[in-house]
């Protein structure tokens, strides 16, 4: 046993993680603080022939060339490129016009490799002989177009002339220079080139890639086309795995080897949320320095009257309360271009969550009908069941409260199973990344462990696997008048609530709260706050509802509520005197 | 989860914890089987992956307590995951966490067999170190359950000779528990040859070699079993299974030190059971009286409900001392305080009895002193008009003994007694008369009457 000679074996035990190996008699290694022996033998060479001699002549250096993991020459851009490239196939596939890979998101992407100044630019942050082979070479890999990248006019339609010189202006400041020696010892703690470099850059102004960002470049790119997936639906896609994001990197081509500081960059364990990728949106907007995006008209997917039309069917409600949020839009101004189009070079560049503000439309005329103070609602309800029996043949008056059963119970199922689902999420990929080589070995152990133990329990799991691939939808629940179950509301009128007043029809109900008093003014971005328990039963149900269909924390939509209260009830928050009730005698006019 | 991993960490809980299912015989020991649905984020941040993971060891467990052993397997499948956690110390203490969970599904899942558990305990064995030797250990509990002595004895030799380099020294006590259950196992078979011996003539030619046999188990069985009973714990069924081996080659000062020791030494947990196993050697020897009594009086401090107290009782009656008469007064009360003795006849015999010599003897004091702190709980507690009746419809004999008692102690006039005077049965007639006549003479409430 000579732990001399055992010194070159630097790979760590599986069984106790140390680096300390001796050698067996048959020349196997052994780990000397746990006596787990390896199937990794010394490389003896047979000297043959003369029995009795002691077997001397050893081929130094175990497996020196770590060639097989020396895939190709890399960047982390081109990584993200990868992902990118994945993601838009996807949502090709989820039946996203063609055009949105090639037109826009290409594009974009180009414009940002630009900004950042790591192609498409006279300086590139790396040195620039190496890059233009290297770019070149990745580009003609990746199946991201068939021609020549490089050759194709850089400028994009929407791009004013300004990308050209800016990166001129970029150019006087100076910039680290990058070692080119870097390429050679690259893959010391990175399987990219510039995986160390790429996770210490910090400059300011710069908007560096990370895995969320890249929804934000697909949202940005849907939002160009006018796509009718909403930043939620996206997001929600993602969860129910139609759009690739966790794990994106194994996919990359096999030679594509990651590992170091590749890990840290490309591997993640969180879902994306709302408001992160869409503070990111903005953020990439504003430093891609993008032109006002289409507009969006009334004959947009996002505009609000057709989202409320989506969501009042989502939600099971009565087709009849279309009409009210398109006057709670119409008196609101929120249905104009200008409120809606998105234009990142504006002074405060801001977009409206379209989801989330037709949501937040809903809740007001919810409220306005129904006032939701736990009381008013359920005495309406009754009326609405008592007429409902009475007249059995004719349109059924909407009924508060069997909707609620209906929509309660269908809810909390749907609620259940999406917990269970995300309880059962496999987060691992099936190629694990791991620091530094000499984890490599014990990192595939374990990988391999698991992946037996899930073989033996999965056989003791249900016969009948439970995972019905989900076909993607932009609805999540199905309403139909046959089964009592899953009742369908959407034809039932909103007489009783309603009542005529000269020409038009106004509510019966003429109380309103608002939701909030005060917006707060400090730099915790919050507008106001959601106490739950401050609020009536009825109103937390029907936040809670919406919000889980939108996947956002509750306050998230009631803050959207309590905005759209303010341009709603302009007067009543710009009258200097403070009111002391909440309920407010509010005339719809 | 952290005070989880904690729990999970401390040596001392978990040798606790094994012992304990040896003794309860039903399934796997999961001590921390508790509903925990903590999925409130508190905090930063937590990543998805935490989150996610810990909401599906808590749908384990719920699927654990309501006996869904295939929902639980399906879940089990996802949360192998933790084993790559990213997290050290979750990473770390992953391991254990599953094998409990999954050992406790193979337990009881239809689908599962000895194979299934073994494949599973083995791989678990593999990953890290330190879980090597309770797995094993708890695999051979597992095997033992099953009636494989012999695959049980394999698996525990092979633990024993496991060897950690420097991390032995933190596992000794399990490697002490796995040589003393081995032991155990060979005392098995050493009983079992025990048992043929005692069929064979004794100038039988297989006889001595049998006994050489023996003689061979017991030795082994003995390095075996006294490295772990010499540490502080409860290791009753090691202890006496020593001792009659002991007992058996004659060694009878070595097998009284341990005893001694196991009862005695204040370093060990309070053990009724010790004294118990103390007492019945000593009875055994034919120690005196006095030594008898010191070792029982220790018990009757721990469990005064013993079963033993009614032959302490014994004994002490038949004292010389006046304070150990008057202890075995003290005694009987003390048993009948407990209501799951409440229909011990004997006791109530010794009582009446006792209570008749003592007051003849004139010790009306030592009764006053034991009923004055009972006279207003033992009225309800035992001679309510309910019990007499019920009493006397069960067991007459239990009845009248009572009767007699609840007349000496509280008067003629006590509902229970007059209940069971006015019964007037043929049969007893004559008992009842007597009783009459000795309450007549003893009652302590009326002694003029």
């Amino acid at each position: 046993m000579d732990l001399e000679e055992a010194r070159e074996f630097k790979e760590r035990c599986t069984q106790c993680a140390a680096v300390s190996w001796g050698l067996t008699d048959e020349g196997k290694y052994y780990c000397t603080s746990c006596h787990n022996v390896t199937e990794r033998t010394r490389e003896v060479i047979n000297t043959g022939a003369i029995p009795n001699t002691k077997i001397q002549a050893i081929n130094r250096g175990l497996k020196k060339k770590r060639k097989l993991e020396k895939g190709w020459d890399w960047y982390v851009c081109e990584g993200f490129q990868h992902i990118l490239c994945q993601q838009a196939e996807a949502l090709k596939a989820l039946g996203v016009g063609p055009e949105l890979k090639n037109e826009v998101l290409h594009k974009f992407w180009k414009r940002y490799l630009q900004k950042s100044r790591q192609a498409y630019c006279k300086n590139p942050i790396y040195t620039s002989r190496r890059k233009a082979t290297v770019l070149e070479d990745h580009l003609s890999h990746s199946d991201w177009d068939s021609e020549p990248v490089l050759l194709r006019d850089v400028s994009l339609p929407c791009v004013e002339s300004g990308a050209e010189s800016q990166s001129d202006v970029n150019m006087q400041k100076p910039f680290p220079a990058i070692k080119a020696s870097q390429s050679e010892t690259g893959s010391v703690c990175s399987g990219s080139l510039d995986g160390v470099e790429y996770s210490r850059r910090k400059e300011k102004g710069m908007v560096k890639m990370t895995v969320p960002k890249t929804l934000a470049f697909c949202y940005l790119s849907l939002l160009w086309q006018r796509e009718t997936v909403t930043l939620s639906d996206l997001l929600r896609f993602v969860e129910e795995g139609h759009i690739p994001y966790i794990n994106t990197f194994q996919h990359f081509p096999e030679e594509m080897k990651l590992y170091g500081r590749d890990k840290g960059i490309f591997a993640t364990e969180s879902w994306p949320s709302y408001e992160d990728i869409y503070k990111k949106m903005i953020e990439v907007a504003t430093f891609l320095d993008l032109p006002r995006f289409p507009d969006i008209t009334e004959d947009c997917c996002l505009h609000p009257n057709i989202l409320c039309m989506k969501y009042l069917m989502e939600v099971n409600l009565p087709d009849e309360m279309h009409t009210l949020t398109c006057q709670v839009v119409q008196i609101t101004g929120m249905g104009e271009r200008d409120f809606l189009t998105f234009d990142p070079i504006a002074k405060v560049a801001k977009t409206v969550k379209y989801d989330v503000q037709a949501v937040a439309i809903i809740v007001v005329v919810l409220k306005l009908l129904f006032l939701l103070d736990d009381n008013l609602e359920w005495s309406l309800s009754n009326l609405a069941g008592k007429h409902n029996e009475n007249h059995k043949e004719d349109k059924p008056w909407f009924d508060f409260r069997r909707w609620y059963q209906v929509m309660k119970k269908a809810v909390d199922e749907k609620k259940q199973k999406w917990e269970e689902a995300r309880a059962k999420y496999l987060w691992k990929s099936e190629k694990p990344l791991y620091y530094s080589s000499i984890d490599r070995s014990v990192v595939y152990k374990r990988r391999e462990m698991v992946v037996n133990l899930q073989k033996q329990f999965s056989l003791l799991a249900d016969s009948t696997p439970t995972i019905e691939n989900k076909r993607p939808s932009s609805f999540q629940f199905n309403w139909t008048e046959e089964d009592p179950g899953r009742t369908c509301f959407h034809g039932h009128s909103l007489q009783g609530i309603l009542k005529k007043k000269g020409q038009s029809l106004t509510t019966k109900n003429s109380l309103y709260w608002l939701s909030t008093q005060r917006f707060c003014r400090s730099y915790c971005k919050h507008v106001t706050t959601y106490e739950e328990s401050n609020y009536s039963l009825s109103y937390q149900f029907i936040l809670n509802l919406f919000s889980f269909l939108l996947r956002i924390k509750a306050s998230f939509l009631h803050e959207e509520v309590s905005l759209i209260e303010k341009r709603l009830f302009k007067s009543r928050y710009s009258k200097p005197k403070k009111k002391s009730s909440r309920s407010k005698k509010v005339r719809r006019q | 989860m952290s005070a989880f991993s904690d729990e999970l960490l401390s040596p001392v809980a978990e040798a606790e914890g094994v012992e304990t299912s040896v003794l309860s015989g039903t399934g796997m020991y999961i001590p921390w089987l508790r509903k925990q649905m903590d999925m409130v984020v508190t905090g930063g941040k937590k990543k998805d992956f935490a989150q996610t993971t810990s909401a599906c060891l808590a749908l384990i467990q719920e699927a654990l307590l309501k006996h869904q052993w295939q929902k639980a397997a399906e879940y089990m499948h996802s949360y192998f995951q933790t084993l790559e956690d990213t997290d050290t110390n979750k990473r770390q203490a992953a391991p254990e966490i599953i094998w409990r969970l999954g050992s406790e599904i193979l337990y009881y899942h239809p689908k599962s067999n000895v194979e299934t558990f073994g494949t599973f305990a083995d791989r678990m064995k593999n990953i890290g170190v330190m879980n090597y030797l309770k797995i094993s250990l708890q695999h051979a509990l597992y095997l033992l359950h099953h009636g494989m002595l012999e695959d049980a004895n394999r698996n525990l030799s092979q633990a024993e000779t496991w060897r950690y380099g420097e991390k032995s020294s933190s596992q000794e006590i399990l490697i002490n528990f796995i040589q003393a259950y081995k032991g155990l196992l060979q005392y098995y078979t050493w009983s079992k040859k025990k048992m043929e011996l005692s069929k064979l003539d004794e100038d039988d030619y297989a006889y001595s070699t049998a006994t050489q046999n023996m003689l061979n188990h017991s030795w082994k069985t003995s390095v075996n079993l006294s490295a772990l009973i010499k540490v502080p714990g409860v290791w009753d069924p090691f202890v006496k299974s020593y001792v009659e081996m002991l007992e058996f080659y004659g060694d009878q000062d070595g097998a009284r030190e341990i005893l001694t020791n196991y009862a005695y030494d204040e370093k060990f947990p309070a053990n009724p059971n010790a004294h118990v196993y103390l007492y019945n050697f000593l009875k055994r020897e034919k120690a005196p009286r006095d030594k008898l009594i010191s070792v029982l009086k220790i018990l009757y401090q721990i469990v005064p409900s013993h079963q033993l107290m009614l032959e302490f009782h014994r004994i002490l009656r038949s004292s010389d001392k006046e304070e150990h008469r008057k202890l075995g007064l003290e005694v009987l009360f003390a048993i009948l305080d407990f209501s799951g003795c409440t229909k011990n006849i004997t006791a109530w015999k010794y009582l009446a009895k006792y209570l008749k010599e003592t007051l003849m003897g004139h010790h009306l004091a030592w009764v006053q002193e034991e009923w004055n702190s009972r006279k207003n709980w033992w009225p309800n507690f035992h001679f309510s008009y309910f019990w007499a009746k019920s009493d006397w419809m069960e067991d007459k004999a239990l009845a009248c003994e009572k009767a007699l008692v609840a007349g000496i102690l509280l008067g003629k006039g006590c509902r229970y007694f007059r209940y069971v005077s006015k019964q007037g049965h043929q049969i007893l007639r004559k008992k009842i008369k007597q009783m009459n006549k000795s309450v007549k003479r003893h009652s302590i409430v009326n002694p003029g009457l």
